[in-house]
């Protein structure tokens, strides 16, 4: 496109009114019309089925629910917090430790790297979002859990465990399969979403930005600090919260290593725990009581919530950088 | 294409006469005229043997039973909302389940018993240990955290030497296992049956959670000084140490098929619906975590060639199947017990008529 911005969209204006009087358009017309519907009408049919479902243990347990940490399905007492508790810390363990790599990663591929270099790696990322969460859930269980009990939780509890304040946070006996377990999983399992969008962001930005700084006698360290982070600060941002958003729903290798143990609330990340996404998928064949099963789905609407709420976040951040300068024809154009 | 040559293969080898029904089992004998298929859902830890047992039935009758694996919980609903042939669970429905069955009357087949054994993974330790059953509620409840709890040394002298503190691996999923092992628990737990009580999932106190048999005993095997809960399979194939476990009678039974059997012969009194429980079971041999699993049927059924198909495949599997059970390490049903099944598998009928041609 050699065009401007606004030429193109004159362009469309124009091409929209024109050649509708055909039967054949009418009729392709109606089925774009109609894929384009399923989306939406699948969201709200899933939303309306989940609250349905959800209604007995809504009025039953009212906002109770999402206060409470117990879950006895013998007694029927109901709460979720724990749940909440559990996917929230992982997701954020998960972000913390792949954001830096993430970032860091798609700064060498886009700025440093030579493209024959760049191209590759990058491809292999993109790899590592293509191995079903069950194998992260194998290697988790089998080889990342034994060395995370034996070496990893035993050298934190020795080191940072003495440390006030974030001391409570690596307390405990080390059992290899707790909350750090699980948000080391979810890290290695976000780190191809935030590196490849983080990528395209860096790519974005405007080479202009870089001979500015760069003209102004600064070193590449300092061009990527002042000039090109800055710039792709808010897209980088919507990159995590992409990856966040993926952490939230991953079920298979969580449930896998986390230890699935929903009564604790503790400080410590060497707690055994328990997130929405594998309480559903652990407790649901068997909840044989229709409060139960409505509690089950209950946890769905509450992990939909937040796992929706996560998105839309994502979009306006990801939104607000786009609307700047686009700067595609410069570098990858 | 593959499949349809394999279909006419499997058609062909159902007629020659190796694959005739045994004379034991009349009902079933007279089986070429039924053409109905039969499908049916729930239970997992039954699963293998009923794959089985479809499997060899097909072979004699040509009746395809089609089996999904989606747990007890699922098996329940299936056959109360009639989206199933048949159904299955490893814990009996209550009367409130029953109730809600649209179908009307639900009986229950056991088919198949169970051990589910406590099993651990102690380094250092070599015999096999002795658990009485308030000791196995007392560790779950978390009120004895080592192993050399004065509690546990006293049936077992070689635990005194370790000083660790013991790793609770229980189900993190719901299933039958869990039922049985609680239902066991709360029999012989005033404490346990207080704070925790019996269910397909229960709020653990203490413990980690593993999926499925497997998840559990591969947490024992991996996880130094821990203690968790399985079928008696599941231990022998991963290797992994089970303990005896003190009866009702004051005696140290190792889990096996037979005292599993062992265990349901010596029920005093088996209530008429056949939804029995056979945990801590007063016979001097009975193994005390026994549990059994059923099938579940309509008695009032509409389609006459299912009814008669169903009735069918509910005489085999509770009299020639039985034979398949020990080998896929599943306790047979005592024949006492069959014998009520019978009664059942009788009075199922369409509009009023016995779908089970009388013999």
């Amino acid at each position: 496109m050699l065009t401007t911005a606004d030429e193109g969209l004159d362009d469309r204006s124009l091409i929209h009114g024109r050649g509708g009087g055909d039967t054949g358009d009418r009729i392709f017309h109606a089925l774009v019309l109609i894929a384009a519907a399923i989306i939406p009408l699948t969201l709200a049919g899933i939303v309306v089925l989940l609250l349905l479902d959800a209604l007995p243990a809504l009025s039953r347990y009212g906002f109770g629910f999402l206060a409470s940490s117990t879950w006895d399905p013998v007694t029927e007492k109901f709460g979720a917090a724990a749940y909440v508790f559990g996917t929230v810390v992982t997701s954020l363990i998960a972000l913390i430790l792949a954001t830096p790599i993430g970032v860091a990663c798609a700064l060498f591929i886009a700025e440093y790297a030579p493209r024959r270099l760049g191209e590759p790696v990058g491809f292999l990322i993109a790899l590592l979002a293509a191995i079903p969460s069950i194998i992260y859930g194998l290697w988790g269980f089998f080889i990342l859990a034994p060395a995370m009990r034996s070496a990893v939780e035993p050298f934190l509890k020795n080191t940072l465990g003495n440390v006030p304040v974030i001391g409570a946070l690596f307390s405990g006996p080390a059992v290899g399969r707790d909350l750090l377990v699980a948000g080391v999983i979810l890290a290695i399992m976000i780190l191809p979403t935030i590196t490849t969008v983080s990528r395209e962001i860096l790519r974005a930005v405007p080479n202009t930005q870089r001979e500015g700084m760069l003209a102004l006698g600064a070193t590449r360290c300092e061009t990527i600090q002042k000039a090109v982070l800055p710039y792709a600060r808010s897209g980088i941002a919507g990159a995590a919260i992409l990856g966040l958003a993926r952490a939230l729903g991953e079920t298979m290798a969580v449930t896998m290593v986390i230890g699935n143990s929903s009564t604790q609330i503790r400080a410590s990340l060497f707690t055994p725990g328990y997130t929405l996404a594998s309480a559903i998928a652990n407790q649901f064949t068997e909840a044989d009581k229709a409060i139960y099963f409505s509690a089950i789905v209950e946890l769905a609407l509450v992990l939909l919530l937040v796992a929706g709420a996560m998105n839309v976040v994502a979009r306006l951040l990801v939104w607000s950088v786009a609307r700047g300068p686009v700067g595609s024809a410069t570098r990858a154009g | 294409m593959v499949g349809l040559l394999s279909t006419a293969l499997l058609l062909a080898s159902a007629c020659s006469p190796a694959a005739q029904p045994s004379p034991t089992s009349p009902p079933a004998a007279k089986s070429s005229t039924v053409s109905a298929n039969l499908t049916g859902a729930g239970a997992t830890f039954p699963a293998p043997l009923y794959q089985k047992w479809f499997d060899e039935y097909v072979k004699i009758t040509q009746v395809q039973v089609n089996y999904q694996a989606i747990g007890s919980g699922g098996g329940i609903k299936g056959i109360q909302d009639m989206t199933v042939d048949f159904g299955a669970s490893d814990a009996p429905m209550t009367d409130d389940q029953l109730k809600a069955a649209t179908g009307g009357p639900i009986f229950h087949v056991p088919t198949a018993l169970g051990a589910i054994v406590a099993t651990y993974n102690i380094p250092g330790v070599t015999t096999k240990l002795k658990f009485t059953g308030v000791n196995i509620a007392a560790i779950f409840l978390g009120d004895i955290t080592k192993w050399n709890d004065p509690k546990l040394v006293a049936d077992n002298p070689e635990l005194a030497s370790i000083n660790q503190d013991i790793v609770v691996v229980h189900r993190s999923d719901g299933s039958g296992t869990t039922f049985g092992f609680t239902d066991y628990l709360s029999a012989v737990s005033p404490d346990w049956l207080q704070k925790v009580g019996k269910g397909t999932s229960v709020n653990w106190p203490v413990g980690l959670g593993g999926n499925g048999n497997p998840g559990v005993a591969g947490e024992v095997q991996q996880d130094p000084n821990s203690i968790g809960y399985v079928e008696l399979i599941y231990a022998i194939q991963n290797k992994l140490g089970y303990a005896q476990v003190k009866n009702k009678s004051g005696q140290w039974i190792d889990p096996s098929l037979d005292s599993v059997t062992a265990a349901a012969a010596s029920m005093q009194t088996i209530p008429a619906d056949l939804r029995f429980s056979i945990v801590d079971a007063p016979g001097p041999t009975a193994y005390p975590i026994s549990t059994a699993t059923w099938l579940l049927a309509y008695r009032n059924m509409t389609d006459q060639s299912k009814a008669l198909a169903l009735t069918r495949l509910l005489w085999w599997a509770t009299h020639d199947g039985q034979k398949f059970n020990n080998d896929l390490a599943y306790a047979t049903v005592p024949a006492a017990i069959s014998a009520k099944s019978e009664e059942f598998i009788r009075q199922i009928n369409v509009n009023g008529t016995p779908a089970l041609p009388a013999q």
